[in-house]
């Protein structure tokens, strides 16, 4: 069949759009673990005494709500039955009505002010403190992590916990107000109270049937809903695609399909919601006519006061509320659980690269470079390099070069100490990198990474970056060096132009400037420089490839080079191959000894990346053939 | 086009409120339903405080006055109370499930009207406003919506029953008390909705400071290379510990807000119970009013007191669905600047002759293209170069209509791509984009995206001209591997090879590559190109591209500076030419020359 004679409605064979849902299904989690309340609770030990003042708060105002029925209760009987009228009770009884509510009030409002306000601090100590463990785990396992699961584990999980502490008070508050009122109905009249009680165990039956159907309802609800979300962002991502090969129609008809599954799913939890209702208000009818006609008859004989009946219809009204919450926090108790594992998880990987105890801070240093016996790999067992032994004067260029996974940036990562060695030293500027404190390191070792990445702000805060109080001369300077002064100064607000999330609005190749014009402020002995290898247009490539050398200049430079034109240019090239170094020299040296690096210049091509995989192998075995 | 068109005009608001309500109106059962369980359950709620009330006063009267059929009475109030009580929870559930239907459908209804909407919009709105912008639309404007119809429309008439009638009723039992007992009413709505307003302006506020710490936290982690390197522990510390004291700040006041105005209408309301007792005790002394008329109103307050609460919430409902159907509505009405025009036919192709006839281009005052003029003859190929910014990729863009020219005329076969019908003309001609997006699905479904009904063996077919067969059959689940997320991660080249698949599937009279192999290895694309040529000799091919080795062999080969065309001719005579064409070929092919990269340099 073909496109055109598709009618809209149709679904074909082959077609499909985004279903994933990102909302995870915490339903079957416990609700409570104690070690990660325990830790939990760990955070809030500052608040300690707040904490106590809030709980004594909530008291204050369940205990007050509590009271004020049985005030209207006592200004009734001992004040308006007839026989008993008396002004002066009364004006008592309500004076104390008031103030009752006076004391209602303060400890409503001190409850909601210092349980929020703790909420809120304790949330971002989670937060900051997850956030900081991340600054210094070793990247290996930052490697192995999302950042977009990390970035939900701040903010969703984080927000699960703070809701917590606030169901807890809550709840807290809702138990003692069942206590409170339990407690006075029975003082006031044992008989009513069980009559009124015994609807209690019926409600929480039906709760705890109703709950696990509800809550898969609920949840289904919020699954589909985020389908379609995920679904349409994606249409919308991709509308240059999807114009162009004309997919609209089919895409609507499937898009039709999960929002009508969405539309059933809410119908369905939406169900669940107002049933509730009937069944509450059936319950409290029960207790009320029990109130009217057992306490009818009590009060008619003369053996109930009236007042208590009056009480008791008001009570009725604050019985039930608290009793459907209560059960209406357990879900909230779940989330808590698996979000709090899922941070003290984070909270806890152990940081591998620490600064010795005695570590001393690297200075004034000769920028030299130099690598022993070093093995080094990310997973036990399976080195990445074996035995590497090399060393870079001050001063000096040297390019790697070789395959993929030959283990140049691992070279680059050891360097900075992303990553401690198995076995061997690297020296930097004569120092053992483990002797020394990281951040007198990085002040030494500069890096260009492959993907320039830039950060949401201006050009100059980019530049600028963490020498925050870096004049605007030599920033300008730096620019102007690396061939991005041009550029920058046609961007609407020059140096003060806002960047885009990861510099969205300028090109790669404008990217890539800046992010040297950064590493020039910076001003680091040492250089460390990974080639882009994504392929941007010549012109931009010059202007590249000119700052490169302006960058490098008077600098000790390590690049992982890709480019024919950046390797040629280098003082030395480390060709590297399976971790090993297999040819050193200059590019003259390297295309006169008939080796690898030769081979590989013969091919023709401008950079090395454009090699197919397949013909760097033949290469290789040809070499090696060669050799032996 | 504005992106947040600001609503503060009031017809505008009213005029988003009719339209939303037009839409609950074709609902007309449901609503109606809704309409008169209302009623049932406005009138039950107010029947119990009446039923509390007597009842005590049967107690109180036999009590008095030794009448023998209490019980029978007590029994009879209990029952009605009971039947009420059942009857309200009955209409209370009737009329929230009709609004929360309506306002479901309304939100599935608008999330067809959007998706529909936004397949159509043209590529020049799409690539002025920004993407996150309309998913936030697409996601939080609807739910704002049938938010304010759920929550706020039925229930304002509920309230406006309940309170009404219930005024009524009071009012007429007793004046003074019962202006006493509903004089929280006014104070406590007033809280709620100045607390809902503050709140939701402050909520702007806050969110848009947890945007600034979410994106300070998502550029570390995802830069966190650059962080180490720099050892910019402490700065990238400072920069969170300021954005989220930022927010603190918000939040803080926020919960200020909360828990002032949560305190302020609990005690109107308990400060209007008390005087009611007062006022309401010295009546029943002075013997004006039983003790049963002072319970019902007691109870009746204690009715009123949720649905004051909720007024809060409506307040909220109101003011985010005014604003959601506005930036809403102002997506919908939005007209698509490419469209079939009247009278549009198929088109039909006969040899696939394309021609660009003095073809200006220009968006928002800047000219991408100056006077194009060329013809591509079916099976040949044509070569587009020049530097950035020349307007290579307008050429491309114009020919499917993602655009459409300031001036000139675009022809297929002598028809003006005008004049036909889009579909009919984007089936024809397919553009490989340098980024081509792929979708979450399987690779058969991604490549299949434009043909979603062609045979397994096409799509093999496909794959294997561009070089991903071997590739795709070596992952396990083969063609039938998930792209993203859940899925294989593609190379650049990888996803450059599928989206040309995906194009040669549909097997286009005019294909136009742009820039589409720019992460392809020189070697691979050698061996796609000659798969290509194989299969469709007749086909019509545009090459865009800044690296030559990918358009040398073009039939002609145009070099585009300033969008205007300023040589032409194949390879040979190019180089012959010594121009701009043959520098670049210097350059590429052989780029240690560094005298010729700086005259280029220079010349620029």
């Amino acid at each position: 069949m073909n496109v055109e004679d598709s009618t809209p409605g149709s679904i074909p064979p082959k077609a499909s759009i985004r279903r994933s849902s990102t909302i995870s299904e915490d339903i079957f989690g416990s609700a409570y673990d104690h070690k990660v309340v325990k830790r939990f609770t760990g955070y809030l030990s500052p608040y300690r005494k707040l904490i106590i003042f809030s709980m004594l708060t909530v008291l204050l105002f369940s205990v007050t709500a509590v009271l004020l029925p049985l005030i209207v209760k006592y200004t009734i009987d001992s004040a308006l039955v007839a026989g008993v009228e008396n002004t002066k009770i009364l004006t008592i009884c309500v004076t104390l009505f008031f103030t009752t509510i006076a004391l209602n009030f303060v400890g409503n409002y001190l409850q909601e002010l210092i349980i929020g306000r703790i909420g809120e601090r304790v949330l971002i100590q989670l937060r900051r403190s997850m956030f900081e463990h991340l600054q210094r785990v070793s990247l290996s396992f930052m490697d192995k992590t999302q950042v977009g699961s990390m970035m939900s584990r701040l903010q969703g999980d984080v927000g699960a916990l703070q809701e917590f502490l606030h169901t807890i008070t809550v709840g807290v508050g809702d138990i003692i107000l069942i206590l409170g009122v339990v407690l006075t109905l029975f003082f006031l009249d044992w008989r009513l109270a069980l009559m009124m009680i015994g609807v209690v165990p019926a409600l929480l039956l039906i709760r705890v049937i109703w709950l696990p159907f509800a809550r898969k309802a609920f949840i289904r609800s919020r699954v589909t809903a985020s389908i379609v979300s995920g679904s349409l962002a994606e249409n919308i991502n991709g509308i240059r695609a999807v114009q162009g090969l004309t997919r609209e129609k089919v895409n609507y008809s499937l898009f039709d399909i999960l929002a009508h599954d969405n539309l059933a799913a809410q119908n369905k939890a939406a169900r669940f919601g107002v049933i509730m209702m009937p069944i509450v208000d059936t319950l409290t009818g029960i207790a009320l006519a029990v109130i009217i006609f057992g306490g009818g008859l009590l009060v008619s004989k003369g053996n109930l006061e009236v007042g208590v009946m009056v009480a008791f219809m008001l009570y009725v009204q604050r019985f039930f509320d608290p009793i459907r919450q209560l059960t209406m926090h357990y879900s909230i108790f779940q989330r808590a659980m698996a979000a709090g594992e899922r941070i003290f998880e984070v909270i806890d990987v152990p940081i591998e690269v620490k600064n010795k105890p005695n570590a001393v801070t690297l200075k004034n240093i000769d920028g030299s470079i130099e690598f022993k016996n070093v093995t080094f790999g990310y997973v036990p067992d399976e080195p990445i390099l074996t035995n590497i032994s090399f060393k870079v004067e001050p001063g000096e260029t040297v390019a790697l070069v070789g395959p993929t996974g030959s283990g140049k940036t691992s070279i680059t990562s050891l360097t900075h100490r992303f990553y401690d060695v198995w076995e061997g030293e690297v020296f930097v500027g004569g120092k053992n990198v483990k002797d020394v404190t990281q951040s007198s390191l990085s002040q030494q070792v500069g890096m260009v990474l492959q993907e320039p990445f830039l950060f949401t702000g201006t050009v100059i805060e980019n530049i600028r970056y963490v020498n925050v109080d870096c004049p605007l001369s030599e920033v300008v300077e730096a620019a102007k060096a690396v061939g991005a002064h041009n550029f920058i100064c046609q961007l609407p607000d020059g140096y003060d132009s806002m960047l885009e999330q990861r510099g969205g609005n300028i090109s790669l190749g404008q990217r890539q400037l800046l992010s040297f014009a950064r590493a020039i402020v910076a001003n680091t002995k040492i250089l460390i420089l990974d080639e882009a290898t994504a392929s941007v247009d010549s012109y931009t490539e010059m202007l590249i490839q000119d700052a490169l050398s302006k960058l490098l200049k008077g600098r000790t430079g390590m690049v992982i080079a890709h480019r024919l034109a950046t390797i040629r240019s280098a003082d030395r090239i480390i060709v590297l191959q399976d971790g090993k170094i297999i040819e050193t020299g200059t590019h003259d040296e390297l295309v006169t000894t008939n080796g690898l690096y030769s081979h590989m210049y013969s091919l023709n091509y401008s950079s090395f990346d454009d090699i197919p995989d397949d013909l760097i192998k033949e290469v290789t075995r040809e070499w090696r053939e060669g050799i032996t | 086009m504005t992106l947040k068109p600001k609503i503060t005009n009031r017809t505008q608001i009213s005029g988003t409120y009719i339209r939303i309500i037009k839409m609950a109106l074709k609902q007309k059962l449901l609503l109606v339903f809704g309409v008169i369980t209302i009623f049932g359950a406005a009138g039950f709620q107010l029947w119990i405080p009446i039923l509390l009330g007597s009842s005590v006063d049967i107690a109180m009267d036999v009590f008095s006055a030794e009448n023998a059929d209490v019980s029978d009475q007590l029994i009879f109030s209990g029952v009605l109370l009971l039947i009420s009580s059942i009857m309200r929870g009955i209409f209370t559930m009737a009329y929230n499930y009709s609004g929360e239907s309506i306002g479901q459908h309304i939100g599935y209804e608008l999330r067809l009207l959007y998706y529909q909407k936004l397949q159509k919009l043209s590529f020049s709105y799409h690539s002025h406003i920004h993407t996150g912008d309309l998913i936030t639309r697409g996601i939080l404007d609807i739910e704002g919506v049938s938010m304010f119809v759920r929550t706020a429309v039925l229930r304002s008439i509920y309230l406006v029953v309940l309170i009404g009638t219930g005024t009524y009723l009071v009012l007429s039992a007793d004046l003074v008390l019962g202006i006493i007992s509903l004089s929280f009413v006014p104070f406590a709505g007033w809280r709620a909705t100045a607390a809902r307003l503050q709140l939701r302006s402050s909520w702007f506020a806050l969110q848009e400071k947890l945007s600034i710490l979410s994106k300070v936290m998502d550029e570390n982690l995802g830069g966190i290379r650059v962080v180490r390197s720099f050892a910019s522990k402490t700065h990238e510390m400072d920069k969170f510990d300021r954005a989220s004291e930022e927010a603190l700040t918000i939040a803080n006041n926020q919960v200020q807000i909360k828990s002032k105005n949560v305190s302020l209408i609990g005690i109107s309301f308990l400060t209007a119970m008390g005087l009611v007792l007062w006022v309401g005790g010295l009546k029943v002394i002075n013997g004006s009013i039983t003790i049963g008329e002072l319970t019902t109103f007691l109870a009746f307050m204690s009715i009123l007191q949720a649905p004051v609460r909720m007024l809060g919430m409506m307040v909220n409902a109101f003011a985010r669905g005014a604003a959601s159907g506005g930036r809403l509505f102002s997506v919908l009405d939005m007209s698509s600047d490419i469209e079939d025009s009247q009278g549009s036919t198929k088109l039909t192709i006969t040899k696939g002759v394309l021609k660009f006839k003095e073809v200006h281009f220009g968006y928002e005052g800047e000219h991408t293209l100056n006077g194009v003029t060329f013809e591509v003859k079916p099976g040949h190929v044509v070569g587009i170069v020049g530097p950035p910014g020349s307007g290579k990729s307008t050429i491309a863009h114009l020919i499917p209509r993602f655009y459409d020219p300031s001036s000139g005329a675009i022809t297929i076969d002598g028809q003006n791509i005008k004049d036909v019908t889009l579909d009919s003309l984007r089936h024809a001609v397919s553009v490989v984009e340098q980024d081509s997006f792929m979708f979450t699905a399987s690779i058969d479904h991604n490549v299949a995206y434009g043909n979603p009904w062609a045979e397994d063996l096409d799509v093999e077919t496909a794959a294997r001209n561009t070089q991903m067969y071997q590739y795709i059959s070596r992952l396990p689940n083969k063609f039938s591997t998930m792209i993203g997320e859940r899925g294989v991660s593609l190379s650049g080249g990888q996803r450059q090879r599928l989206s040309i698949a995906r194009s040669i599937l549909l097997n286009p009279k005019i294909i136009i590559f742009d820039d589409s192999t720019s992460s392809v290895d020189a070697a691979t694309e050698q061996k796609i190109r000659v798969a290509l040529q194989e299969i469709s000799r007749d086909r019509t091919s545009i090459i865009i591209s800044h690296r030559l080795s990918s358009l040398m062999h073009a039939d002609e080969i145009l070099f585009i500076e300033k969008g205007k065309i300023i040589e032409r001719g194949n390879h040979n005579k190019l180089i012959n030419n010594n121009g701009k064409y043959a520098e670049l070929y210097k350059l590429q092919i052989r780029p240690d020359d560094k005298n010729k990269s700086e005259k280029i340099k220079n010349e620029r």
